[in-house]
């Protein structure tokens, strides 16, 4: 049974535990769905274009990684795995090639580490969630649609406005506190962003909340006064609960390019970033650069951001993922199967 | 991370061509894909690169190789005067309409710095063209982004039309352009709402805004960390209203900024603006050869220059030359060095413009830290006249004064009068380089004075 078989039947099994896996994976699917018709159709294409596996077509192959913002090196190990791969099963036809390059995708995805894509929380006791990241990636919305989900599994949720210099911020926060029914600490535009984390975890701590998700202004991983700033930011929450904060999300726009490596990389020396949440993932054509980031600095990616709507937010999980990109290539395949089997 | 700029990555490749006197077919074919990788990384779009390494190979092909330079660095320049060219001409001035007052509609995805760059753009206008702005609030969706706008309104003293989120854009604009008219503004920025390009319902909102009265100006607001999704965007937006310019946000920060490239090439549109930080007023004009050496990763030495012309006195300049030379630099003049380079802004990015930086041992990592600066000057303050001028007469009792005084600690003193007196032969030995001729220069000390 082909890899994509495999892989659709767990997607869209018919128990009733993976009926919601199902409303998931299809909520991927029509998140990703400009994603999966670019890839795809190129992947395809290709396949279509060359029938023999040969250097043009692991060329071009190169090429549509590239498009994807997979970035240079990790599509050169990506290439030269998958190239090791043709020789060693004696590959000759590009049909076929689909599902060793899936299978490639998500072994880097989960490149020899456990899945620990779901938050690390405490069971009993406040947990404390900072968010971090550069200007305009989504952090203040990520945390609204964050705040409904956790609301949603039963937990008493706060928010911390610590985006105290711009403009609008804190009634950002404030009005996504309202839409999801959570209190928000703030004080005014230009405060020490410290002293509102240090009068949030105190509030949270007596009045018994279960997490404590934290908004901090987007700064450029280049400015090292806003880097320091971050770290005190950290440093005073730690100084209050020991173990906090319990996960650092970095917010990255899937748009970003290259540079996106260097954010992650920036921000984990500063903040101990524990996890990604990838942003914008409904619009982009693009996303390739999650591979390179797991691939080389090995933070998970938690959660995707698939459109605007409080409940937007879903857990990343890589094989769902990839079978969102994948999920045209699987129904070709089949039909293929089928084809051959008459 | 730090990525290899394209002039480090050639110096490989150029080993072998090194004395040859035409750059051969092969020799480009080599160091082409060297440029396709560097373009690759700053994130060019991988189609507008394959077009750019034809042409600059074709154009590379059978040329003398200079008497002044060598191959790699021919073929660096090339490169460079064919991206500039691409890049388009400088500064492109803004259309204003004959009839005021002139429309100036912002567009761009989520989050590309939308409403920041109005508050800037307004502030250019007013302070630069002598213009009345109004600014509008058509960003109904995006919660608080009315707030943003006024808020940014309120700080610049900017009028900021605004009816809250339950009127449609359009109307919002309608009745804006109206006021305009009334209150005599001459100039109306529509602040919009983030949108996918991909979103059509919104993007049919943006044509009906542009219905209402023919914008002079339509700019694409986008981030300059954008990837290889670059094209697709500007293509859209373009496709679809017409934009009449680019403006390329965030370009403080350390992205190679590829994007530029790419947009200016599948659009054909000019890059007006660039914004370089989060104050009002760091919305600067675009230059298209800064921009090329920042593709290429080669440092972004006009702007240096710039900003310490901005900050260098002259005068004050040669004087302190003079002093180099003859060895009578002073913690004084010192002093005075250190104000003037806070002056210029925060070292590290300083540090990054300059071409290279990321090969000189010891600054590729330097964390700049702005606190040992004022450390050192502290020290230099508790210091008497005389110590200042001749540092050698600080002993024992001395020292121990001076860490009182300065709340540092004897080593504190210690390390900084090694600092500078490395400093002082460096000084030395610059000057003497100018005068004899360039030698390859170390710069020791200089990474280890602020950390």
């Amino acid at each position: 049974m082909s890899f994509f078989k495999k892989f659709k039947e767990k997607m869209l099994g018919s128990t009733p535990e993976a009926e919601e896996t199902v409303s998931i994976t299809n909520k991927f699917k029509e998140g990703l769905s400009k994603t999966r018709n670019q890839f795809t159709s190129k992947v395809n294409d290709l396949v279509a274009k060359y029938r023999k596996v040969d250097e043009d077509f692991f060329e071009e192959l190169e090429e549509i990684l590239l498009q994807a913002d997979v970035g240079f090196e990790t599509v050169t190990e990506l290439m030269d795995s998958l190239r090791f791969e043709v020789q060693r099963k004696n590959i000759k036809n590009t049909s076929g090639i689909q599902s060793v390059i899936s299978e490639k995708l998500v072994e880097i995805y989960n490149a020899g580490e456990d899945d620990v894509t779901e938050l690390q929380l405490e069971e009993s006791d406040l947990s404390v969630i900072l968010f971090v990241g550069v200007n305009g990636v989504g952090k203040t919305t990520t945390i609204g649609k964050l705040a409904h989900r956790l609301k949603g599994e039963g937990k008493n949720v706060m928010l911390a406005a610590g985006d105290t210099f711009r403009a609008g911020a804190i009634e950002q926060l404030q009005v996504w506190g309202d839409r999801v029914g959570v209190e928000v600490i703030k004080q005014s535009e230009g405060s020490d962003p410290a002293a509102v984390m240090y009068d949030a975890v105190r509030a949270a701590k007596s009045r018994g909340v279960d997490v404590l998700i934290c908004d901090t202004a987007g700064r450029l991983q280049n400015k090292v006064n806003l880097m320091n700033e971050l770290e005190k930011i950290h440093r005073v929450i730690s100084r209050e609960i020991p173990n906090a904060p319990h996960e650092v999300l970095l917010a990255l726009d899937a748009t970003t390019g290259q540079n996106a490596l260097v954010q992650a990389q920036t921000f984990k020396e500063v903040t101990n970033v524990t996890g990604i949440v990838l942003t914008k993932l409904d619009g982009t054509a693009k996303g390739g650069i999650v591979l390179a980031i797991r691939n080389k600095l090995h933070i998970p990616v938690k959660f995707v951001g698939l459109g605007e709507q409080m409940d937007d937010l879903q857990p990343f999980d890589a094989e769902k993922y990839v079978y969102g990109l994948f999920a045209d290539g699987l129904d070709l395949e089949e039909a293929e199967e089928i084809e051959s089997d008459k | 991370m730090a990525f290899e700029g394209l002039a480090e990555r050639l110096q490989g490749t150029l080993q072998k061509i090194k004395g040859k006197g035409k750059i051969s077919e092969a020799d480009v074919k080599e160091m082409m894909r060297e440029v396709r990788y560097a373009l690759l990384e700053a994130d060019v779009n991988l189609k507008v690169v394959k077009e750019f390494v034809k042409n600059v190979s074709d154009r590379a092909v059978g040329q003398d190789v200079m008497k002044s330079l060598t191959p790699g660095q021919q073929v660096v320049k090339i490169v460079k005067d064919e991206l500039t060219e691409l890049m388009g001409g400088e500064q492109s001035q803004i259309s204003f309409s004959t009839r005021p007052p002139t429309v100036i509609m912002m567009v761009g995805l989520q989050g590309a710095g939308k409403t920041t760059t109005t508050g800037k753009l307004a502030n250019v206008l007013r302070k630069k063209y002598n213009k009345k702005p109004l600014l509008v609030a058509a960003d109904i969706y995006r919660p608080a982004a009315v707030q943003q706008l006024q808020t940014i309104g309120k700080q610049l003293s900017l009028p900021v039309f605004a009816l809250g989120t339950d009127i449609s854009p359009v109307e919002i604009v309608k009745q804006a352009i109206e006021q305009a008219k009334e209150e005599h503004h001459d100039v109306v920025i529509i602040d919009t709402a983030g949108r996918l390009h991909i979103d059509e319902t919104l993007m049919q909102e943006l044509k009906d805004i542009r219905a209402i009265k023919e914008p002079d100006e339509v700019f694409l607001v986008v981030d300059a960390m954008t990837g290889q999704d670059a094209v697709n965007v500007a293509n859209n937006f373009n496709e679809a209203i017409g934009i009449t310019g680019v403006v390329l946000t965030k370009l403080d920060g350390d992205t190679r900024g590829g994007a530029a490239l790419s947009i200016r090439s599948v659009t054909q549109k000019p890059i007006k603006f660039v914004g370089m930080g989060e104050k009002m007023d760091a919305l600067e004009p675009f230059h298209p050869e800064r921009m090329a050496s920042r593709i290429l990763g080669m440092g972004d030495m006009m702007s240096l220059i710039e900003k310490a012309q901005a900050n260098v006195d002259e005068e004050r300049a040669k004087e302190l030359e003079e002093k180099f030379r003859t060895q009578s630099f002073t913690f004084d003049d010192f002093l005075e060095q250190i104000g003037q380079v806070k002056q210029m802004g925060p070292l590290d990015e300083i540090l990054k413009m300059l071409p290279g930086a990321g090969k000189i041992k010891g600054l590729e990592n330097a964390k700049v830290d702005e606190k040992q600066m004022d450390r050192v000057e502290a020290i230099i303050y508790s210091m008497t006249t005389q110590e200042k001028t001749t540092p050698e007469i600080l002993n024992g009792p001395r020292k121990k004064r001076i860490a009182k005084g300065s709340g540092t600690s004897i080593q504190d003193i210690n390390r900084l009068l090694k600092q500078f007196e490395d400093m002082k032969k460096m000084m030395k030995q610059m000057t003497n380089m100018q005068q004899k001729g360039k030698k390859k220069m170390k710069m020791p000390g200089l990474d280890s004075l602020f950390k």
